[in-house]
């Protein structure tokens, strides 16, 4: 069991055994290894595992001979650190006790040694039997434990010379990543090439982050892409960090290097609970539960078609405008993320104004939907801030399916039962008001700013369609009757209009009132989300 | 226990060296604050009645409205020790035909006088401070001032429905308008300032000039004219006296100029100017005029009635200034003896008298190294940088003003007029001053914070957090003013108070005004209006650490790091123990800051640090409020407030220390080591295309794509803040794409042109 940022288990793939001393000529100079080697000393069988055993001394020699190699992992490619380089930077020092460090793979054939059975740096890190044996291993005890798993994935796929063996391997892990998701997180951080059955792996566990520019998620590679399509396409084209945060919406998140991806998911890796038997992690907390936020009283603009930054609005409320944002750079019309508030961990998701004026379409339904679900898997509130005029009208969505997807995000709100606490800050128009979070779908607190307006469309298309454009000032008894906070109000559906400012305050003081909160759902296999 | 922040008549004893009782001014204080309900009069002996004003009018009675003592003492306020009386007749209703902190503090003094205020706004300022603290406020046109600020149809509109009986307009926008006090005039509204008259005479540079002189006020001595020969002009010259500047009357600026320092270069200078006057501008004409040589900016306030009663105020020293605007200001001036203030004040008095001045006004003069003094202009308006001149004579000018707009005279005497103490004005602008001291920064106050809590501060500011500064207004922030009993009080709070402004959101130059006001030049007065290009020939680049504060930054920031750390590690209530093997107390750190990469050790001892940096064992301790904006930490005894500006998960930290803002990037040993093996990303070829370097709009596009550029050439114009801006090429090439169009509005680093 590997101790982790903050004192608890955590398990990591991809971190094979097996000595080299090919490393050195390749790049990996002394000073490097000396580095590492020191900082990983207390770690060294010689002087924690085995010292005092009763260990014969030649056993012993062996021993400390292999492990000492295996500290210098493999050479590196530029720009990449080894897998034991990356565990230091991610790890609690003092907190990493590998396991199974002796096994060795199986196969022979194809020239294969069976001293070099490595990570990314020898085989191109592909997986092998003995590979996914000790990864499934360590996944089992994760879940039976209830302690995260964090991949850091630098693999080119199914080691082709181990044929079905390897295959055999893959089918394990994903099974193990199936049988884990909702029990405890499961984060992959790709820090290299990880093509063809690897793949399956990051997309099964709850976050993906990229290293831009060194990794690359891709069932094909450029060459297969070429043969088959005739397609001219780079490795990074098809499947870098740009790619995949910006356009397919596959990973989570890029960093800029390994030691930036390391420390970042040191950072976020704070935001979750151990498994789902553990409530939302809370932390101590200098920012004041009760801070009035005063520029939140002007933030919204008078004008109902002009656009603000949802994130000021986030930003402002949360403690010490700390927001981990999840998908920054896809779907942007959804902000979806995580803060803390007095301390708790929660799960914010809000409407952007600031692009596409904050409508729903499928890209962030589906952004949204998986956030939520996370977020009410394992225990963690969510706040929900709205201003929505509506989902996205037009042929490219209708065909694209935006009714299907559309209603991802609303099974996942009205599925979730963790604390819901919903601010209406501006729209919340039609079929959208009812799916961000709406107290119709059992959310616990819902407030609405003075500028909230809760209607079935905007002013100027509802009087359209009532009075065919004849009444003149039909617009303005429209405005003056819906497009304000009221007709929710006195219905019950919002719970209080509160000033701004006081949104902190009064989440803050809600969280602590619904810690407590249980609430179950009929007895079911499993729902059937509409994929 | 004289509690100097707080009550403004301690302060005004204490100033006044008088031999102060100190229970007696302690129980008096009490006793004004008691006797408050019962809204009376209050007589306090002894101490409150050495306060100049009573002392001329009655001699051991001391007056204190209710409303301005509990106001003043609620408020940044606290540095007037204006009387305010309840029974004397004023205007009922007064709109400000201003915005931001002026109208502010207009707003601020009618309430103190019980006048009701009527605010104008424009579209984007229908959320800003002078609206909401206005009791009406109007909306009178969009955002662009020509269309609202300056609107006079709307603004004559605005005064007819509110009824409002007169109008006070600030600083810029009408204040200087004649039009409009005739406006105003024809409709029977009072314009608090001058009359039509004194606003023509003294807003033209030749009139002026020529009342000036008429009323023998210094002015700089000079000939225009032809000059027949060599001899002539040195005979001019020594008239004059030396230096003199030569130039041909018809060259406009400072073309062609030069300057003689005796009879000699006097020679050569006509030789050359009357040869250039004769070629380039076919004008024999040759300008000789007293070349002032490091001139100080030096004004003297003014204060007249409609009585021919006027005063003078004392002087403002204003010569730290960039691209002629003011920066820091102070009260007194170091550089006046009491003989030429006398002089200067004499002067200016004479010259309001001349116009039949009525109102506050500003004589500007600029006075050479030797004391002499020369009129340089008069604004017939209240100042931006008025404070410093209330601080020192306990006036609150915008009631003065107001009083005289009605028609009271004034209530004091010249030999009444104080200089207590000293105050220091810093202006606080939201730009870039490391961009030619200071390019205009827009955006939104995310975090705002006045240093009201440091004793004497007044702050004087029209925005609050959230607010946002938009290209359309003049970038202030805010005026901050520090108040002590001698310069180097004032100017020691005003570092203080410079370290305690919490601005976030938009750039800000409160690097350049500390760096300012603790130069050593500065400190001991020797300044003039080249202060800044002097000091900073190659630009401002911001505080220059010295090797002891460099540690003293590293230490806190590895401490802050290391703080922040532990921190993270601290769950509340977690069901399950934390596996770590041990407890953690020492942490070997790389700080990255500059070109420097140092190497700290910091261990912890309680609550306080010990860090290890260049050799040299640093004590921190703070706090470690990791929320507030502010931390104050000391180091090794040394106390010190600084501002962590942000962090990230990557250990990047900024952090401002000194007033500057530093970049650091803190990681443990081994993951500084390891970025050495990161990949160097590939830096942008910043030669090939044009970025915007600030906010603005674009005013005109010179290239199209595949036009050909040569380097120098001007390639689009962007104005901003009222200040247009031509960008140029950086090299030759032909343009590949070009990304903006006249009139479009472009932030900052926004991608204009591309070269190929």
């Amino acid at each position: 069991m590997i101790c982790c940022t903050d004192g608890c288990a955590c398990t990591l793939e991809n971190c094979l055994g097996g000595d080299d001393i090919r490393s050195l000529d390749c790049g990996y100079t002394a000073a490097r290894a000396l580095a590492v080697c020191a900082a990983y000393s207390p770690h060294i069988p010689a002087h924690s595992l085995l010292k005092g055993s009763r260990f014969a001394s030649s056993v012993r020699k062996r021993a400390v001979k292999r492990a000492q190699c295996l500290f210098i992992g493999g050479g590196t490619e530029s720009g990449k650190l080894t897998a034991r380089e990356r565990i230091l930077l991610l790890l609690d020092p003092d907190s990493f006790d590998e396991y199974d460090m002796f096994v060795e793979h199986r196969c022979t054939d194809f020239g294969m040694d069976s001293s070099k059975n490595k990570d990314f740096t020898v085989f191109g890190g592909s997986l092998s039997g003995a590979h996914a044996q000790k990864i499934c291993k360590i996944m089992d005890q994760a879940a039976m434990v209830g302690a995260p798993v964090i991949g850091l994935n630098d693999s080119g796929g199914a080691r082709i010379q181990e044929g079905v063996e390897s295959l055999a391997g893959y089918a394990d892990i994903f099974l193990r990543n199936v049988l884990c998701s909702g029990v405890v997180p499961q984060i992959s951080l790709i820090m290299g090439p990880c093509a063809g059955g690897a793949v399956y792996s990051p997309a099964l566990t709850d976050f993906t982050f990229m290293v831009k520019d060194t990794s690359y998620l891709f069932i094909t590679g450029p060459d297969v892409v070429k043969s088959v399509t005739n397609e001219d396409v780079t490795q990074e084209q098809l499947g870098g960090a740009k790619t995949h945060t910006a356009v397919s919406g596959v990973a989570h998140r890029a960093f800029e290097n390994d030691i930036d991806a390391l420390l970042n998911l040191r950072e976020f890796f704070n935001y979750l609970p151990l498994s789902n038997r553990d409530p939302a992690p809370v932390c101590e907390c200098h920012d004041p539960s009760d801070r009035p936020v005063p520029e939140l009283d002007t933030i919204v603009p008078s004008e109902s078609a002009k656009a603000y930054d949802m994130l000021d609005i986030i930003h402002s409320i949360v403690d010490e405008r700390e927001f981990f944002e999840i998908m920054p750079s896809y779907a942007r019309n959804i902000v979806v993320g995580f803060a803390r508030m007095n301390g708790r961990s929660v799960g914010i998701v809000g409407n952007q104004p600031k692009v596409a004026s904050g409508c729903l379409d499928i890209n962030s339904s589906v952004k949204g939907a998986r956030f939520v679900r996370f977020c009410d898997a394992f225990n963690i509130p969510l706040i929900t801030f709205v201003d929505v005029p509506g989902f996205l009208p037009g042929t490219a969505q209708e065909y694209g399916g935006i009714i299907r997807h559309g209603a991802k995000l609303l099974f996942a709100f009205a599925e979730a039962t963790v604390p819901k606490i919903t601010v209406i800050t501006r729209k919340a128009y039609g079929g959208a008001y009812d799916v961000m979070s709406s107290k119709h779908l059992r959310g616990d607190v819902n407030y609405a700013w003075p500028t909230a307006e809760v209607a079935v469309m905007g002013a100027k298309g509802a009087v359209q369609i009532i009075f065919r454009g004849k009444e003149a000032n039909a617009e303005e008894e429209y405005v003056d009757k819906f497009a304000n906070p009221f007709p929710a109000a006195v219905r019950g559906f919002v719970d209080d209009i509160i000033q701004p400012s006081t949104t902190r305050t009064r989440i803050c003081h809600d969280l602590d009132v619904l810690a407590s909160k249980s609430q179950s759902s009929p007895w079911k296999k499993h729902a059937n989300i509409p994929l | 226990m004289i509690s100097i922040s707080l009550m403004p008549t301690d302060r005004a004893c204490a100033s006044l060296g008088r031999s102060l009782d100190r229970p007696r001014c302690h129980s008096c204080a009490l006793l004004l604050l008691r006797l408050e309900a019962r809204e009376g009069w209050i007589r306090s002996r002894g101490c409150c009645g050495s306060w100049p004003e009573h002392r001329s009018r009655r001699p051991y009675g001391f007056r204190w409205d209710t409303l301005c003592s509990r106001w003043c003492l609620i408020t940044s306020h606290k540095l007037y020790s204006s009387v305010y009386d309840p029974n004397e007749k004023t205007f009922e209703k007064l709109l400000i035909a201003n915005r931001g902190e002026i109208a502010c503090r207009v707003i601020k003094t009618c309430k103190k006088m019980g006048i009701k205020t009527v605010a104008i706004h424009s579209d984007v300022d229908a959320n800003a401070v002078h609206v909401k603290m206005a009791d009406e406020a109007v909306c009178v046109g969009p955002a662009p001032t020509s269309k609202s600020y300056l609107n006079m149809d709307a603004i004559m509109e605005v005064i007819r429905k509110t009824r409002a009986q007169a109008v006070h307009p600030g600083y810029g926008f009408l204040s200087e308008n004649k039009e409009f006090a005739r406006r105003l005039a024809s409709e029977g509204v009072t314009f608090i300032g001058p009359d039509t008259h004194a606003i023509q005479a003294m807003g033209d540079k030749i009139e002026s000039k020529l009342l000036a002189k008429n009323a023998k006020v210094n002015t700089i001595p000079g000939f225009d004219g032809v000059v027949k020969d060599a001899d002539e002009a040195v005979r001019i010259a020594r008239e004059i006296g030396y230096p003199v500047m030569i130039k041909a009357s018809a060259g406009g600026g400072g073309k062609g100029m030069r300057i003689a320092w005796d009879d000699e270069e006097t020679r050569e200078g006509f030789r050359f100017s009357s040869q250039e006057a004769a070629s380039s501008f076919g004008d024999d004409r040759l300008l000789i005029e007293k070349f002032i040589d490091n001139p100080r900016h030096i004004e003297i306030q003014v204060l007249a009635d409609k009585h021919g009663n006027a005063l003078w105020l004392n002087e403002r020293e204003c010569s730290i200034q960039r691209r002629n605007q003011k920066v820091v200001e102070e009260a007194p001036s170091t550089f006046l003896d009491p003989e030429t203030r006398k002089a200067m004040g004499e002067q200016a008095v004479a010259l309001v008298k001349a116009v039949k001045y009525s109102s506050a006004g500003t004589v500007e003069f600029l006075v050479d190294s030797s004391k002499n003094f020369y009129f340089l202009e008069m604004n017939t308006r209240l100042q931006v940088e008025h404070p410093v001149t209330e601080c020192i004579t306990g006036l609150d000018l915008v009631q003065e003003m107001i009083r005289v707009a009605k028609g009271y005279p004034l209530r004091h005497k010249q030999a009444d007029i104080p200089i207590n103490g000293w105050a220091v004005e810093c202006r606080v602008y939201a730009e870039d001053p490391y961009k030619s001291f200071g390019l205009p920064s827009i955006g939104k106050l995310s975090q705002y914070q006045e240093p009201l809590h440091v004793p004497n501060v007044r702050v004087d500011s029209g925005i609050q957090q959230g607010s946002d500064i938009s290209i359309y207004y003049d970038p202030m922030i805010s005026k901050l003013i520090t108040y002590g009993s001698n310069r180097a009080e004032a100017l020691k709070r005003m570092e203080e108070a410079l370290d305690n402004y919490v601005i976030r959101g938009v750039a800000h130059n409160i690097s350049l005004l500390r760096e300012v006001i603790i130069h050593p030049r500065f400190v001991q007065g020797d300044i003039s209006t080249k202060f800044l290009p002097e000091v900073y020939p190659d630009g401002f680049k911001g505080h220059k650490l010295t090797d002891l504060e460099r540690r003293q930054l590293l230490a806190t920031a590895a401490s802050l790091y290391v703080a922040q750390q532990l921190r993270s590690q601290r769950f509340l209530g977690t069901p399950r123990i934390p596996i770590a093997k041990s407890k953690r107390s020492s942490w070997e750190l790389s700080v990255h800051l500059g070109d420097g990469i140092y190497p700290v050790a910091v261990s912890k001892h309680g609550s306080s640090f010990f860090v290890e940096v260049d050799g040299m064992k640093l004590n921190v301790t703070s706090e470690w409020n990791l929320a507030s904006p502010l931390l104050s930490v000391t180091i090794d005894g040394t106390q010190r407030t600084i501002q962590r500006i942000s962090r990230n998960a990557s250990g990047e930290t900024s952090i401002q220390f000194l007033g500057t803002v530093y970049k650091l990037q803190i990681l443990t040993k081994v993951a500084a080591e390891l970025s050495k093996y990161m990949p160097e990303k590939a830096a942008e070829d910043t030669s090939s295309i044009l970025r915007s370097p600030m906010p603005g709009t674009v005013v005109a596009v010179s290239v199209k794509p595949g036009d050909m550029v040569s380097e120098g050439q001007e390639i689009c114009v962007i104005e901003a803040m009222k200040m247009q801006n031509s960008m140029i090429a950086a090299k030759t090439g032909k343009v590949k794409a070009v990304h903006c169009k006249a009139g479009d509005t472009v932030g900052e680093e926004d991608l204009l042109v591309e070269l190929e």
